[in-house]
């Protein structure tokens, strides 16, 4: 299996990642199952080497000596000698979680690290599942963290929360618009404003394309947020500042990553299907996939025009309407589709 | 090829280097027998009794004879030219070889190698002559891996062969340099004789000396010492062959220290001879490890966790591997278990693989049966859930017999945590 084994391991592949697990870890283990499934493969054949040994040559009376060639069996490339065919893969971690998140990671193995940066370009949307728990303040925003303030919640209700949400997604819309450098004169970005496909292709802070509310049963409430350029931990601020909008309190109690770009929860392995088969298969799955969101990016901007804004000027033509499609609009409109059990 | 003015402190130099296969100390044994020799033949290993060996070592002698001005090789410094041309192979003459290397040293000097001609590379030799030159490349004097010795030592070809990982002893200099010095035939066959009366078989030999290779340098009389030492305390042969095979090192300990060991495991745990004896025949790592870790856990389960004497002495008989186990998993494992599954004491002492399992599994599984409304611990109310078929059971006869759900079921139920 070794050599076609590792022909087949060149792509990106999304994991599940449970809470509690460094990412380095998981990285970790990960490569440690692929190098020992590659390293299962049959022993090979024992090999021999070509020797020149002097001995009688046949058929004469006297000791006449000759040189004859013969295959002697040699051990040097006995895996016993030579040790395991692979001891190190270069895989790479996309967009990280930190230890208390979890959910979709992408992962990327051998040429497929190539791709990270690439699809890091692509400024895709991430969709998280946040649960808060209001009546409580902590110092790092979770549960376990140093109590700061309790309050009480009975005065909030959907309505007020849905409200507070509507006024951060419009705040963070405006920003949406100032960092992607788009001339809202033109025609252009007035119709991709229209369909909802601004955003950011450069360096900007953490921008919210979405958020709602999924569940609220007074403590717990459930949002579900679409985001770009985000930490968990800001994510986890969110939350408390919420709270604080709702002259409450409010901790995070569970950050969940459900769709990183164009991988989802569908895509993503689980810590009983780690090995070499599965993540093989799961590369091959999403190969066609990550290709066309990769050339769809890639494709130069047509004409519209560009201020400098305040991310500087740009890089390399702004990605134009035909671009993101899938992932961006998914990501906002389709929320529905993507709430899972909680 | 300009020889000895660079190549002699070159090869010097590797001396120095400790962390390479180093070829000084095989010359002590295999002296080089001059100082202009090419340095690829004064890194021979221990020669074999194969048929083209001594030709090969002939060879290189006489293809250096060709540009240096004199040329000793065993025979021929006998018979006092190059013109040698019998070369039959044989075990005397690897003999001959090993008797004449003291007396070279002290015969060879300098001033004798230069009486000879030189001898130019394009002065025409007979056919029998051509062919018996043999340029094989010659072995590294230095080296960071066996591979470039091994199809040249008997000792090492027999080692793979029996199933010893060379690859794992190369990462240690002093173990592959005492491997290529070793003679098989002489100190490794009475070692190996030994292990096979003790009991190991001869697939179990190969991991055994790739982890204990040092036995090589222990004294057969030490190693049998330590075997009627552990028989007199009532250890079965069956028993003492578990425990070297699951512990490699233990006959590398002196009497005195396993005696030390046995009793400290005897006072610290205090059960009855018995048991200390079947705990150390399932765990006899619990010998050779440290002790340290071994305290510290006695500790921690006493105090910090809050088990009574008796109830660590059970759990210890069920899985001595608690006693080595790691201190900060074993107390957030307790600390899952105890405070936020509700289980009391006297139920975890009854069943303590569960400090033997993957924290990650036990919160996935108990996660599960709250989310379906079937986690019930209690022994005294229905529908009531073991700790061990919580956590000793595969996922999908978990899923099936205890869960009642698919394991698509608890995939899916995974991806939501």
């Amino acid at each position: 299996m070794g050599s076609p084994g590792l022909a087949r391991l060149h792509g990106l592949f999304a994991v599940y990642k449970p809470p509690g697990l460094k990412w380095l870890h998981l990285r970790d283990t990960i490569e440690m199952q692929l190098l020992k499934g590659l390293n299962a493969c049959k022993p090979p054949t024992p090999k021999q080497r070509v020797r020149f040994l002097l001995g009688p040559m046949e058929g004469s009376e006297e000791k006449e000596l000759t040189l004859t060639a013969t295959s002697v069996p040699t051990l040097t490339n006995h895996p016993l000698v030579r040790g395991p065919a692979f001891t190190s893969l270069k895989i790479g971690v996309g967009h990280r979680l930190d230890v208390q998140a979890s959910g979709v990671l992408v992962l990327a193995v051998g040429h497929g690290c190539r791709l990270l940066t690439d699809l890091y370009d692509t400024h895709l949307t991430k969709a998280y599942t946040v649960r808060g728990l209001l009546g409580k303040a902590t110092d790092n925003f979770q549960e376990d963290g140093r109590l700061v303030e309790k309050t009480t919640y009975d005065h909030v209700t959907r309505e007020k929360l849905e409200r507070i949400l509507s006024v951060i997604q419009g705040s963070h819309q405006k920003a949406l618009v100032m960092y992607s450098n788009l001339d809202l004169q033109s025609q252009e970005a007035y119709e991709m404003a229209v369909r909802g496909l601004i955003r950011p292709m450069s360096k900007s802070p953490m921008l919210i394309s979405g958020v709602r509310c999924l569940r609220f049963e007074p403590p717990e409430f459930l949002l579900e947020v679409q985001c770009v350029h985000e930490t968990q931990q800001q994510l986890r601020k969110l939350v408390h500042e919420i709270g604080l909008e709702l002259k409450t309190t409010a901790v995070c109690s569970r950050v969940r990553r459900t769709r990183d770009g164009l991988f989802t929860l569908d895509d993503a392995l689980l810590r009983t299907q780690w090995d070499l088969q599965n993540i093989q298969e799961a590369i091959q799955a999403a190969a066609p996939r990550v290709v066309a969101e990769l050339e769809k990016n890639l494709r130069p901007h047509s004409g519209t025009q560009q201020l400098p804004g305040p991310a500087g000027p740009q890089g390399s033509g702004h990605p134009d309407s035909a671009l993101g499609l899938g992932c961006w609009r998914a990501g906002r409109a389709a929320g529905g589709a993507v709430g899972g059990l909680r | 090829m300009a020889l000895s003015a660079q190549q002699i402190p070159r090869w010097f130099s590797s001396i120095k280097l400790r962390s390479f296969i180093n070829a000084a100390q095989l010359t002590k044994r295999f002296p080089r027998p001059g100082k202009t020799l090419l340095k690829g033949f004064s890194a021979w290993p221990q020669l074999s009794s194969d048929n083209y060996f001594p030709q090969c070592g002939y060879k290189t002698y006489r293809t250096s004879s060709l540009w240096t001005s004199s040329q000793p090789t065993n025979s021929s410094r006998q018979e006092g030219n190059f013109a040698q041309s019998t070369l039959l192979p044989s075990g005397n003459e690897q003999s001959e070889k090993m008797q004449k290397i003291p007396s070279f040293d002290a015969e060879l000097s300098l001033e004798e190698l230069d009486d000879l001609p030189p001898l130019s590379p394009l002065q025409p030799i007979s056919e029998e002559e051509a062919i018996q030159i043999i340029a094989d490349p010659p072995l590294p004097p230095a080296s960071f891996t066996l591979r470039d010795y091994v199809d040249h030592s008997e000792t090492l070809q027999k080692l793979v062969l029996l199933g010893v990982d060379l690859s794992k002893i190369e990462k240690h200099p002093d173990a592959a340099n005492l491997l290529l010095r070793l003679d098989f035939e002489k100190d490794i066959k009475q070692i190996l004789l030994f292990l096979k009366d003790l009991g190991l078989e001869d697939n179990q030999l190969g991991p055994f000396l790739t982890k204990n290779y040092a036995i090589f340098s222990e004294d057969l009389e030490n190693l049998k010492i330590r075997v009627a030492y552990l028989q007199s305390k009532n250890f079965s042969k069956a028993d003492i062959a578990q425990m070297v095979r699951n512990a490699p090192f233990l006959l590398s300990f002196s009497v005195e220290r396993l005696d030390n060991r046995l009793g400290f495991f005897q006072k610290e745990l205090e059960l009855s001879v018995k048991k200390t004896r079947d705990l150390v025949v399932r765990l006899p790592r619990l010998l050779t490890g440290s002790l340290e870790p071994v305290k510290e856990n006695m500790k921690v389960y006493r105090l910090e966790l809050g088990f009574k004497r008796n109830e660590i002495q059970h759990m210890i008989t069920r899985i001595p591997k608690m006693l080595t186990a790691n201190r900060r998993k074993l107390t957030e494992t307790f600390d899952y278990v105890h405070n936020v599954m509700s289980i009391p004491h006297h139920i975890i002492v009854k069943f303590p693989q569960i400090f033997n399992t993957k924290l990650l599994k036990v919160k996935e599984r108990h996660l599960f049966l709250v989310y379906l409304g079937r986690a019930q611990y209690d022994p005294a109310k229905p529908n009531y859930i073991s700790l061990d078929k919580l956590v000793s059971i595969p996922d999908a006869i978990f899923c099936k017999e205890i869960a009642n759900a698919s394991l698509q079921d608890f995939e899916k139920f995974l991806k939501t945590l």
